[in-house]
C-alpha cells in the first residue's frame, strides 16, 4: 500500500511501485537503518535502488548496519529555501561516512548519508549544540516518526568523541 | 568491478573541422518582461546576424532546458527556420559544451549543416535556480533522501565537496574569495554585466552567509536573458562574416563514477572534470599549458577553483593558491571569464561564457574602447575600472562547464586550425 507521511511540515509520498524506498522507510520507522546488500558480490549501497553498483546484480537483502559513523563533510545552511526550514536556521546537513564498508571496494568508496544533526531526540540540533559538531564528529543515528510506515533517519553526536582531536569547523 | 583508471583517447579526426561563426545574446536583466520563447528569438536573431547568415541559413537547432523555456519547434517557426535536425535536451550547466559536440556530430552524420544551441531563461523573475521559497509539492522518488534535510539548492548539493577542500587541503575563505574578484573586475569592463561594481575581498567575506562556505558573493547572479552560438563546417565557416573560432576539442557530460548527488565515490574533492581532462587534452592535440583564456563555470567561486584544478591548470589542492595569484586576473598569465561570467555578467547555463571566449578569439571584445577607422575596437590592453576587457594575445581558449561535482563538459577553441 502506498506510504504517505509528514515531517516537519513536508509531505512525503512512497507510491507502490517504488519498493525500494518503502521498504527503506518503514525499516526507518521500526528503528532500523539497514541497507540493500547485494546476493551476488556482498557489498552494500546507497541510497536504496534497483541495482548493484559494483556487479549489476539485483539480488538483494536488506541487512541491519550500526548505524555509526563519522561526519566526513557538512553544510551550515543560515539562508533557508525550503519553507519547511525557515523556523530552523541555522542547521546542519552532514555527510555521514557508515563505519561499515569504509574504502570499500576501493579506498575511495564508502557508504555516505546526508541527513541533519539532531539532539538525541531527534529535534534539529539547537545553536551550541551546531557549535559542537564538525568533520570528524562521531555520530549515531537516530529516527524522527513521520507516519505509521516512514520515519527521517537523522544523526545525533555520539558518546565517544575522539580523544584529544576537535573536529574540523568552518573558519569564521 | 572495475577499480583501474580508465585511459581514454580523445577523437582526433574531427580537430579543426568545425567552427563556432556566430554569438549573439539578450541582454541581462532581473525582469526582462519578456516570454523565454521571446528571449530566444532576440538571442537567436543576434547570433545568426552575427554570423552574417539568414534564418534560412539555418538548419538545425540544439536547446536545453529545466523545465523553464520554450523549446526549438517554436522558436525555429517564429524565425522562419526550418530544421532538418533539432533537439531539446534537459538539463542546466554542462550543456553548452556537450551541444556544441552533438552539434558537429549532427553535422558530420549529414543530418544538417549549420546548427544554432540557445538558452533562454527567465532566471529571476520565472525559474530560480536558488529557489523561489514557495510551497513545495509531496517529496517522493530520489528527492527522498535529499529535500526532507533541507538540501536541495545547488549551493547546498554541492557545499560537501567544497568543505572538504578546505579540509583537506587548508583552502581559505579569502583565497576562493579571490574568485569573485576577479571576476567583479572584468565585469566593470563589460558594459552588458548585471554587476560593474568591482568588489574586495573583505566585501565577499561580509556578504551574509548562505550556507558555508559560500557567503551571497560566492554565489552566482539570478537573471533573465537567452544566449546563442552558430555551429558549423570550417569549409562553411570560411567565407562567414567573422573569424571562425576552430573547436580543436569537446568532452561532456563527462561523468565522476556514481554521478547522482551522494558523493559515494570519493575523494569528493575531485570533480568529474578530473575524469573529462584525459579526453579533452588529447582531443584537443594540447594541454593546460597552452591555453591563453579559460571560461570556468562559475556558479559559485568554488566551481571555478575545482574545475581548474581538475583540468590541470594547478596542482590539485593548490586551487586555492592559484586563484588568488593574479594568474586569472586580466592581465595575468591565463585570465577566467573575462566577462564577469555568472558570478557577475549574468547567468545563462553556460552558453554566455562560450560567447565571450569567441569574442576574445576574433579580438573583439565588447568592452568600452574607442571603435577606430577601420570600424574595429581599438583595444587599450588598460584593465582599469571601465576600461579594456580583450586579453592581449589570444590563440587558445578552453571553456569548463559544471553540472554538479559529478558531471562537467569542455570545449577548447583557437583562432586557426
Amino acid at each position: 500500500m502506498a506510504v504517505s507521511g509528514q515531517y516537519l511540515g513536508m509531505a512525503l509520498s512512497i507510491p507502490d511501485l517504488d519498493g525500494d524506498n518503502a521498504a527503506y522507510f518503514r525499516f526507518c520507522a521500526q528503528g532500523e537503518l539497514r541497507l540493500q546488500r547485494c546476493k551476488a558480490c556482498t557489498l552494500m549501497r546507497y541510497p536504496p535502488g534497483p541495482a548493484c553498483p559494483w556487479c549489476a546484480g539485483n539480488a538483494f537483502e536488506w541487512t541491519p548496519v550500526s548505524g555509526r559513523g563519522t561526519i566526513y563533510s557538512y553544510t551550515e545552511v543560515r539562508h533557508p529555501v525550503q519553507p519547511a526550514f525557515r523556523a530552523h536556521v541555522p542547521y546542519l546537513v552532514l555527510l555521514v561516512e557508515l563505519d561499515e564498508q569504509r574504502a570499500r571496494p576501493t579506498e575511495h568508496e564508502a557508504i555516505r548519508i546526508i541527513g541533519n544533526l539532531v539532539t538525541a531526540d531527534s529535534a534539529l540540533a539547537p545553536p551550541e549544540l551546531i557549535q559542537a559538531a564538525g568533520i570528524g564528529s562521531r555520530v549515531r543515528v537516530v529516527f524522527a516518526s513521520a507516519g505509521t510506515d516512514v520515519a527521517i533517519p537523522l544523526w545525533t553526536l555520539d558518546a565517544g568523541q575522539p580523544a584529544g582531536a576537535m573536529p574540523w569547523r568552518y573558519p569564521e | 568491478m572495475q577499480t583501474t583508471e580508465h585511459v581514454v583517447e580523445g577523437a582526433r579526426h574531427l580537430r579543426g573541422r568545425y567552427a563556432i561563426v556566430g554569438v549573439g545574446e539578450t541582454t541581462y536583466t532581473r525582469g526582462a518582461g519578456m516570454t523565454t520563447r521571446a528571449l530566444a528569438c532576440w538571442a537567436i536573431r543576434n547570433a545568426i546576424q552575427d554570423a552574417g547568415l539568414t534564418p534560412r541559413d539555418v538548419d538545425g537547432m540544439l536547446a536545453y532546458q529545466l523545465g523553464d523555456s520554450t523549446s526549438s519547434t517554436f522558436v525555429a517557426g517564429d524565425l522562419g527556420i526550418r530544421p532538418d535536425f533539432f533537439m531539446d535536451v534537459y538539463g542546466g550547466g554542462s550543456s553548452t559544451e556537450a551541444l556544441v559536440g552533438l552539434a558537429m556530430g549532427a553535422i558530420e552524420a549529414g543530418m544538417c549543416s549549420t546548427v544554432v544551441i540557445y538558452r533562454a531563461m527567465n532566471g529571476y523573475s520565472q525559474s530560480r535556480i536558488g529557489g523561489t521559497g514557495r510551497p513545495e509539492s509531496a517529496i517522493a522518488g530520489e528527492q527522498l533522501h535529499e529535500r526532507p534535510y533541507g538540501w536541495s539548492t545547488p549551493g547546498q548539493l554541492f557545499a560537501p565537496s567544497f568543505m572538504r577542500h578546505m579540509y583537506e587541503y587548508g583552502t581559505r575563505p579569502e583565497q576562493v574569495a579571490m574568485v569573485r574578484v576577479a571576476h567583479s573586475r572584468h565585469a566593470s569592463n563589460n558594459p552588458k554585466a548585471l554587476h560593474r561594481k568591482r568588489v574586495t575581498v573583505e566585501d565577499v567575506l561580509a556578504s551574509r552567509m548562505i550556507c558555508t562556505p559560500l557567503h551571497l558573493l560566492d554565489c552566482c547572479v539570478e537573471t533573465d536573458n537567452a544566449t546563442a552560438i552558430v555551429v558549423t563546417s570550417i569549409e562553411r565557416a570560411r567565407d562567414l562574416r567573422h573569424p571562425p573560432a576552430v573547436i580543436l576539442g569537446v568532452v561532456g557530460r563527462t561523468c565522476k563514477p556514481r554521478p547522482d548527488m551522494h558523493y559515494q565515490h570519493g575523494p569528493i574533492t575531485a570533480v568529474a572534470a578530473k575524469w573529462a581532462a584525459p579526453r579533452l587534452w588529447s582531443a584537443a592535440g594540447l594541454g593546460p599549458q597552452d591555453v591563453d583564456v579559460t571560461g570556468s563555470y562559475d556558479a559559485f567561486t568554488f566551481t571555478t577553483m575545482l574545475q581548474l584544478e581538475d583540468y590541470g591548470f594547478c596542482t590539485k589542492g593548490e586551487g586555492g593558491a592559484y586563484v588568488a595569484s593574479g594568474t586569472i586576473e586580466l592581465g595575468g598569465q591565463r585570465p577566467n571569464n573575462t566577462s564577469g561570467g555568472h558570478l557577475c555578467e549574468g547567468y545563462t547555463h553556460g552558453v554566455s561564457m562560450v560567447v565571450e571566449n569567441v569574442r576574445q578569439l576574433r579580438h573583439d571584445a565588447d568592452d568600452s574602447c574607442p571603435i577606430g577607422a577601420d570600424g574595429r575596437r581599438a583595444h587599450t590592453y588598460d584593465y582599469r575600472e571601465g576600461g579594456c576587457r580583450q586579453v592581449r594575445t589570444v590563440n587558445v581558449t578552453a571553456n569548463m562547464g559544471w553540472g554538479t561535482p559529478a558531471y562537467g563538459s569542455a570545449l577548447v577553441m583557437a583562432r586557426t586550425a
